[in-house]
């Protein structure tokens, strides 16, 4: 056990529990100043410090442990807290005002903080203990599925709320076939009216989630491992994992052993002023039941802190009863509810919205004049939750005419300018920051972006779901002080992605320390290099390997690089197309390398692991057989998808086949901002999935329809309809003009649906200048598409003929060795990386020489 | 001849000849084998700088920051892992981009045209 060093001369307070609130508090009271006077000691059970619950899943999907932090450990030392982890305390003795930790500290304590949080509620089923059934709060818990459903198929998700929802969802997208078990006859009861949860429910299941209602458990079935489970109606569902939602409990039981008074249905009984009834011992959290209410959502655990906090100080506060509103994140189904869904309250109306078709729901409530709105609930669409949120949380007065409230988002009425808000309407209802404390800042600290702003106020760095109001909020005030709202590229270059593109062009600016010894200061880095790069290919098609110290890693070396440090190497196969001499090469050259191969989503084959100083030499074989780079390391064209069309297909209209490899060969090579990706459907059926691309090609009886800025990826968005019926020339001449005005004019790293989304005028507007030519621009960007494609070159080709930048390819300097840390293991005949090291925590830092 | 003197209370116990300075790339990082480890040596032609850190990206273990992209943050220079953009200063070896990581850093000396990192225990 290490020993503990605390200011004889300072008071102790002692927090249990480093969850969300238990750190809120103490950054709280650091702000406050109380570290003067007091020594700070936190106790935790679990081995992390705190971590940020919300945002649970993400560690699931991926984000790292160390990325959900709430702070470093370090930022507890610098602010001399001393923070003890896997020590739960396990004691309390009042009368001497002394705890004991598991590990057999003992510490008297001025105030004792009780911030133990709670735990997830587990219903007594018989069989509810087998190997198997999990729950869903913890780090620890989630590394437990994780390793667990490995090799399994079938999982159930009991609970069918906001929780609920989200493990199904994130057990779903790791392949597992799962359903949802409710025990009430809807989903997400506590939120939702039947409508609403039947919406929800049909929505799930367009997702494949399995949804029963109205089911009770009655007996977990398997011998040791869960194989089952049986409902109260008899009903027998197999599963292979069980995952339990239903519900938390506070976890109360060290107030309990010291005799503190708890509510009748547990949790620790706590007045408004959070002091429980020793008032040396405060308790704040999920833990504490305040107003006869244990608080389950971050914003009114972080006012307990707060008020706990102040009233240590010696100041008045009390914790007021907090809105319970919510926005369901991450399941793919927007889904919201705010103020009095219930509430049977006098004469207030209700406006509804259903489409059935797109399964749109939304209710409101206003008051009978209707000047007021009261609550409601968005299922399908919430994009408007912020600004009906703000409305009905300022008791804004409503525009005359109500129905625009239902129709914001499909470009309708309702004008809501953020600036109309009073100062002090809360926009971060986490961390209570008000729209004053914003504006104030912004203009104080001239700050000019949404991390700034989150730094100086902490606003929208709890749940997040304030980040569209700051985002508007910023744009309104910038705009409103005569300041430009532009978003800069990074600290060395103060301009747009498109005036550094005129600059560029304008200027014949060729390489990157002409372009920031002109326009910009510093040394650059990992933003404005690869985008002057972009530019430079974009504007003169300069090939790559010339510049290969601004690429981006993957351009640097012109292939993906992996996990383990290897590169994958992706010939171009234009739509998809290739003959069987062709295959007969690839899989030779596989074999030789050992590389594994993959088809890809893209129509071609990937090969996996090559080691940096292969690439050449595997290029070299490519090239000889006549393939290209399939730049599926840049931000370029991709592919262009083909379906089979006319040749073979009875439906086919059109040689689908023919026009995207055409137009792939035309557009090969081609810079972005982002990556480019389109496709060619012989008929309506659309089976190359056209319409998910950046340009999509239907054919038609009459010639093709032509759609633009789609895409699949993590938010998918239909290409719209930019033309109809028009001939193949009219199709190139009308893509080469599209695409040369997204090069030319989006932001960084924006794909092409996000930049239309923040086209003013949008669609109509883009056709304007595409085919109503009313920026005068057609020419021009015509003409700079055909100096581009005819200035095309392999750069693959150029690479492995140009000796200096073949020489790149090595791993050491001084060595001939491959130097990787490459390690590989087995897998149905071919080979991958080993997986990632796991991290614990801390993680081994500054790993150096001697290691 | 230049020396530049990285800030290290650390002594310098051997100083290792990498390589001929008209090997290494300029502008970018690349690595050097040492003994059974590895070190990334970075150029800066601008500023006319040579920095050297571990290889070793601390973030996944990955042997992989002689491949990032360089630059500077403020005064600081830096280097981008390629796998996901932490950022370190070669200074310092401090983690720029908010985590709890850290890089050991080398000196970096020019003798003869020979590129000399020092090594330190
Ligand atoms: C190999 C492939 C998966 C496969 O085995 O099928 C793949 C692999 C990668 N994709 Fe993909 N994507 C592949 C098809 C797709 C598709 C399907 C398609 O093209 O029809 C999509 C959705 C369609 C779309 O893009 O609209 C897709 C959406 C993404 C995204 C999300 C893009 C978005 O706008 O949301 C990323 C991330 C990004 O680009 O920032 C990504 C990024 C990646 C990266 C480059 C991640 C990375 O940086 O390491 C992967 C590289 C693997 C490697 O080492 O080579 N990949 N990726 C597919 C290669 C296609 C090809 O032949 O070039
Ligand atoms: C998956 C998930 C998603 C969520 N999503 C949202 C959301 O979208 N919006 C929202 O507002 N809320 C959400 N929540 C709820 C939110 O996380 C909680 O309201 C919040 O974490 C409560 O903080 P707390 O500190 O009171 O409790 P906790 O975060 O549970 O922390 C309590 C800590 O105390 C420790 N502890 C307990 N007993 C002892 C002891 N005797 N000694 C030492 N340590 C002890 C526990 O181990 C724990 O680490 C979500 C929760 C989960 C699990
Ligand atoms: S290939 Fe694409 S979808 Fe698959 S893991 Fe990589 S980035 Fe994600
Ligand atoms: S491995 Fe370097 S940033 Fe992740």
């Amino acid at each position: 056990m290490s020993s503990i060093h605390l200011n004889a001369n300072k008071a102790t307070i002692l927090v249990v529990g480093n969850g969300m609130t238990g750190y809120k508090f103490c950054e709280k009271f650091v702000d406050k100043g109380l570290m003067e006077q007091y020594n700070l000691v936190v106790f935790g059970e679990e081995p992390w410090a705190a971590y940020d619950r919300v945002h649970l899943t993400d560690y699931y999907t991926g984000t790292d442990v160390h990325d959900l932090k709430m702070a470093p450990r370090s930022w507890y030392e610098d602010n001399g807290i001393t923070l003890i982890t896997s020590d739960p305390v396990v004691n309390i003795n009042r009368d001497e005002k002394q705890i004991t930790s598991s590990r057999g500290h003992q510490l008297n304590y001025k105030y004792l903080v009780l911030a133990t949080g709670s735990a997830a509620f587990v219903p007594p089923v018989p069989g509810i203990d087998k190997t198997g059934v999990f729950v869903y709060r913890t780090i620890e818990d989630l590394d437990n599925i994780k390793s667990y459903i490995k090799d399994k198929k079938d999982a159930v998700v009991i609970g069918g709320g906001l929780l609920g929802l989200e493990a199904a969802k994130a057990l779903m997208d790791d392949g597992l076939k799962t359903s949802i078990i409710e025990f009430a006859p809807r989903l997400m009861p506590r939120q939702l009216d039947e409508t609403g949860g039947s919406v929800l429910k049909q929505k799930l299941e367009d997702l494949k989630l399995e949804v029963k209602l109205n089911k009770s458990s009655k007996l977990v079935l398997g011998n040791g491992s869960v194989t089952g489970i049986e409902f109260a109606d008899g009903e027998v569902h197999n599963t292979d994992v069980i995952v339990v939602s239903a519900g938390i409990r506070p976890r109360d039981e060290l107030a309990r052993q010291c005799g503190l008074q708890l509510g009748e249905r547990g949790g620790i009984l706590t007045t408004p002023d959070t002091l429980t009834s020793d008032s040396s011992i405060f308790a704040i959290g999920e833990c504490a039941l305040i107003h006869n209410m244990i608080w389950g959502l971050v914003a009114p655990c972080y006012d307990m802190a707060d008020v706990a906090v102040k009233r240590i100080a010696g100041e008045e506060a009390e914790f007021s009863p907090a809105d319970l509103s919510t926005k369901l994140k991450l399941i793919g189904v927007d889904v919201a509810s705010f103020g009095d869904v219930f509430g049977e309250g006098d004469g207030r109306k209700e406006l509804v919205y259903e489409n059935k078709a797109t399964g749109n729901y939304k209710k409101l409530f206003v008051s009978e004049d209707g000047s007021k709105l009261l609550g409601g609930i968005l299922v399908g669409d919430a994009a408007d939750y912020n600004t009906l949120f703000q409305l009905y949380s300022n008791e804004m007065k409503l525009p005359e005419n109500l129905d625009s409230l239902l129709f914001t988002s499909d470009g309708g009425g309702l004008e809501f300018n953020v600036l109309d808000l009073a100062d002090d309407a809360v926009i971060c209802s986490c961390e209570n920051i008000t729209k004053g404390n914003i504006v104030t800042a912004i203009e104080e600290g001239d700050l000019t972006n949404i991390g700034q702003i989150k730094k100086c106020t902490k606003a929208g760095t709890g749940c997040g779901g304030c980040a569209p109001m700051l985002n508007d909020l910023m744009d309104a005030v910038l705009k409103a002080s005569g300041k430009e709202v532009k978003k800069v590229i990074c600290e060395h270059f103060a301009y747009t992605r498109q005036e550094l593109y005129d600059l560029v062009k304008v200027e014949d600016i060729k390489d990157f320390s002409d372009l920031i010894h002109k326009h910009g200061k510093g040394q650059g880095c990992e933003l404005c290099k690869p985008l002057a790069a972009s530019l430079f290919a974009s504007i003169y098609n300069t090939p790559v390997p010339q510049q290969s110290a601004i690429q981006d890693t993957n351009d640097r070396f012109l292939a993906n690089i992996q996990r383990g440090g290897s590169y994958s190497v992706v010939p171009r196969i234009p739509g998809g197309e290739i003959t069987p001499d062709k295959l007969i090469v690839i899989g030779e050259v596989a074999k030789k390398y050992e590389l594994y191969t993959k088809i890809t989503g893209g129509q071609r084959i990937d090969l996996f692991g090559a080691k940096v100083h292969e690439l050449p030499l595997i290029w070299e074989e490519l090239i000889a057989a006549g393939f290209e780079s399939g730049h599926a390391y840049g931000k370029s064209l991709r592919t262009v998808k083909s379906c089979v069309g006319s040749t073979w297909c009875r439906y086919g209209q059109q040689d689908s086949v023919s026009f995207a490899i055409e137009i792939e060969n035309r557009y090969k090579g081609l810079r972005s901002p982002h990556k480019l990706k389109g496709g060619v459907s012989g008929c309506i059926r659309e089976c190359a999935e056209a319409r998910g691309k950046d340009f999509g090609i239907i054919a038609t009886e009459k010639g093709y329809n032509l759609y633009v800025c789609g895409n699949g990826g993590a938010n998918p968005v239909h290409a719209v309809l930019l033309a109809t019926d028009i001939d193949a020339a009219t199709t190139i001449k009308y893509l080469d003009r599209f695409l040369m005005y997204y090069i030319k004019t989006a932001g960084p790293l924006t794909r092409t649906a996000k930049w239309l989304a923040q086209l003013e005028g949008g669609i109509d507007h883009l056709k304007e200048v595409v085919i109503d030519d009313s920026l005068g621009l057609c020419a021009q960007l015509e003409n700079d598409m055909q100096g581009l494609v005819d200035t095309y070159q392999c750069e693959w080709r150029t690479a492995v003929e140009n000796p200096q930048h073949r020489s790149q390819y090595r791993h050491f300097i001084n060595s001939e060795e491959d130097g990787s840390s490459l390690k590989f293991i087995p897998m149905r005949g071919q080979k991958r990386p080993a997986d990632w090291v796991k991290e614990e925590d801390p993680i081994a830092i500054g790993v150096g020489v001697s290691s | 001849m230049s020396i530049e003197l990285i800030e290290s209370d650390k002594q310098v116990i051997e100083w290792f000849a990498a390589g001929k300075v008209e090997d290494f790339p300029v502008d970018a990082g690349v690595a050097v084998k040492y003994k059974d480890t590895q070190l990334a040596v970075f150029y800066f032609s601008d500023s006319n700088k040579w920095y050297a850190s571990q290889n070793l990206c601390p973030h996944k273990l990955e042997m992989a920051l002689s491949r990032g992209l360089i630059g500077s943050e403020g005064e600081e220079p830096k280097v981008a892992c390629p796998f996901h953009k932490k950022t370190f200063s070669l200074k310092t070896g401090a983690c720029l981009s908010g985590d709890e990581l850290e890089i050991s850093t080398y000196a970096v000396k020019i003798e003869d045209g020979i590129v000399k990192i020092g090594i330190t225990e």
